[in-house]
């Protein structure tokens, strides 16, 4: 129940700016995620949280009160790692109460307190085990019961599910985020996984290079990625080098409507794959709107709840699109389509957003629809 | 013989037991023959040529052996010096391996080779060069000369072996114990060491049961005051004209380190000793 300052953190080792001037403010019971590629410095803000690195300058602070002078031992905060950390000549249960025990707790107190932890994490029974006759699973769990047991200000995740197999990270995951809502603990978890991070953050901080590129709520982070950098990293997007000029946007040999208040000149147009309209040519009735694009179907995937296709599109190239699977189009279907919406980022400004309404007669489709 | 004649005959050769069984037979002349020749001498009282056995067997020779002055003297002292180097060397050699496995300083690699070097030549020709340094000393013939040319010789295992299980700890066991409130004391005692202890446990048996059974050294420096079990053996054998002192005394020095090895079996992964070496 607590809040976290970090203030222009920042870490070099040597000549290398790991983390470069980051600031963050995460407020009480808030589930924040740190998401960016390997090597963006996202774990190294975590160790700099837990004490395991000193920052070079900036400040960390809980509850408004800097930390750094207070090496890990002796932190607020509660560390899950990426390998299970487990002590492995220790049992379960010595494994829980190993942190207890150093505080002035009576024997009884720490055995509640272990068997609560257990509980909480459904591992009720497994105290007498050893780590090694545990799953992968099982052991993450003991990991995040012996953090939560210490009942920490701020609880730290280093990519605790990225060990475990697909289907066992979404269950870990959606237990994880109950788990947090119940005791209602601050959470920083540090995550590659754009999935994992948009799935169980109320925000997420995305990291490249040492900085912030963006924090946001994940809808908003998905909708409107504020750089380049996070357009192409969160979800699917096509991204195109486009030429403002006037009230167009020349992409290759076509074009899209400029919004106002670009300067002529080099510029990124960035389109979601559902954010894609089709319209089988012949319904089209001689419209000849030049922001119509024309293309051909040259692979279609069938992937459940919705279809993924490439479109060859004249004078442009290939564009990924996402289309519902009641979408009646095959492969090798010459067909006319068109973004609803698009994003136009230039000079590392913020991007602009333009919607285009329906044009010509019903499309195919018209997304969004119920996934 | 044609071709596929012989390829037949070696395809018969290998998928047959042949080949095994005769290499279990030639291993057990090569190794057991000898032994079995000492174990033969050390219950024969009376052996000439051409008999293939003993012609009189008996217990007559443990007795004597064992009622000699030198022996009764020279066990105490082989178990004593044992203890003393393997505790020494501990104490020289385990806070260096985990400055070798923790700490990087200039010439670390080059150190740490450098302890391969004593066993990198012939033992006797350093042992000869220590023993002229020695002597200006005045350490020849002396117990610390002994217990410090012994030391020497338990170098390689001693920091190897603890050097690779010190780095083999995986640091983030270290770090999450520090994250729930434990010292760097505590970390070390109640996780460190138990991850490393098999492997410790490993070296000083190996060292124990190395020093004790070291004759080289022992007998260049320490003559002719300090004189060990295996001193005593070795000058059996090449001085007496009764075998039997020598078959006697080797057959009773397996006693020690073949306890030591069960014992070692019995609580520590077979895999450790071989595991040690990976550096």
């Amino acid at each position: 129940m607590s809040t976290l300052n970090l203030i222009d953190l920042r870490k070099q080792f040597g000549d290398v700016v790991a983390v470069n001037n980051v600031s963050l403010a995460v407020g009480d019971g808030e589930f924040l995620c740190i998401l960016g590629p390997s090597g963006c410095g996202k774990s190294t803000v975590l160790r700099m949280i837990g004490g395991f690195e000193q920052p070079t300058a900036g400040d960390v602070q809980i509850d408004g009160e800097s930390v750094l002078h207070l090496p890990p031992n002796r932190r607020p905060t509660a560390m899950v790692f990426q390998k299970y950390t487990l002590w492995p000549h220790m049992r379960v249960y010595d494994n829980i109460a190993f942190g207890l025990r150093l505080r002035r707790i009576s024997k009884a107190e720490i055995d509640r307190e272990v068997r609560g932890a257990l509980e909480l994490v459904g591992l009720s029974g497994y105290d007498r085990r050893y780590p090694a006759q545990l799953s992968g699973g099982e052991q993450q769990r003991v990991a995040l019961a012996r953090a939560l047991v210490l009942k920490p200000k701020i609880l730290l995740l280093d990519e605790p599910f990225s060990n475990l197999d697909a289907l066992l990270r979404v269950r870990l995951r959606e237990e994880l985020r109950a788990i947090q809502r119940r005791i209602r603990i601050t959470a920083i978890f540090v995550t590659h996984d754009q999935e994992e991070a948009l799935s169980l953050a109320d925000r997420i901080a995305v990291m490249s290079k040492g900085r912030i590129e963006q924090l946001d709520r994940p809808s908003d982070i998905y909708a409107t990625p504020q750089t380049l950098f996070v357009a192409d990293f969160i979800g699917a997007m096509n991204l195109l080098s486009a030429t403002v000029d006037g009230a167009n946007l020349r992409i290759g040999a076509s074009s899209l409507p400029s919004p106002r208040g670009l300067a002529n000149g080099a510029a990124t147009v960035a389109v979601r794959p559902e954010d894609v309209a089709l319209v089988s040519p012949d319904r089209l009735n001689g419209l000849q709107g030049e922001h119509i694009w024309r293309g051909q179907i040259i692979q279609l995937s069938d992937l459940g709840h919705y279809r993924k296709a490439f479109a060859q599109v004249n004078g442009l190239g290939q564009l990924k699109l996402y289309l519902p699977k009641s979408a009646l189009v095959n492969e090798g279907d010459v067909v006319a389509l068109y973004p609803t919406r698009y994003l136009v980022y230039q000079n590392d400004g913020l991007p602009v957003e333009v919607k285009q309404p329906a044009i010509g007669e019903t499309p195919i489709h018209n997304w969004p629809m119920a996934l | 013989m044609t071709n596929s004649r012989l390829t037949s005959l070696i395809r018969a050769w290998s998928s047959s037991d042949f080949f095994g069984t005769l290499l279990v037979v030639v291993l057990a002349i090569v190794i057991l023959g000898p032994m079995l020749t000492v174990g033969l001498w050390a219950f024969a009282e009376r052996w000439r040529y051409p008999s293939l056995l003993p012609t009189q067997w008996g217990l007559s020779y443990w007795r004597e052996t064992f009622s000699r002055a030198d022996i009764i003297q020279a066990l105490p002292l082989s178990l004593g010096l044992a203890t003393v180097v393997t505790l020494l060397s501990a104490v020289i050699c385990l806070p260096a391996a985990y400055a070798f496995a923790r700490m990087n300083f200039p010439g670390r690699q080059a150190l740490l080779l450098s302890f391969l070097t004593v066993n990198a030549f012939p033992r006797f020709g350093l042992y000869v060069s220590i023993a002229v340094l020695f002597f200006r000393l005045g350490l020849v013939g002396t117990l610390p000369g002994v217990i410090l040319i012994q030391v020497v010789n338990t170098l390689l295992i001693m920091i190897w072996l603890p050097t690779s299980a010190f780095q083999r700890v995986d640091r983030a066991l270290e770090e999450a114990a520090l994250d729930v409130g434990a010292s760097r004391l505590r970390v070390f005692v109640q996780i460190t060491l138990p991850q490393v202890f098999p492997a410790l446990a490993a070296a000083l048996l190996l060292t124990f049961v190395g020093t004790f059974y070291e004759a080289q050294g022992a007998l260049l420096i320490g003559v002719p005051n300090i004189r060990t079990l295996p001193v005593l053996m070795y000058s059996y054998i090449n001085n007496q004209v009764v075998v039997q002192y020598g078959a006697v005394l080797s057959l009773a020095m397996w006693l020690p380190s073949l306890a030591l090895l069960t014992f070692a079996q019995r609580f520590l992964r077979g895999n450790t000793v071989s595991a040690g070496f990976g550096v």
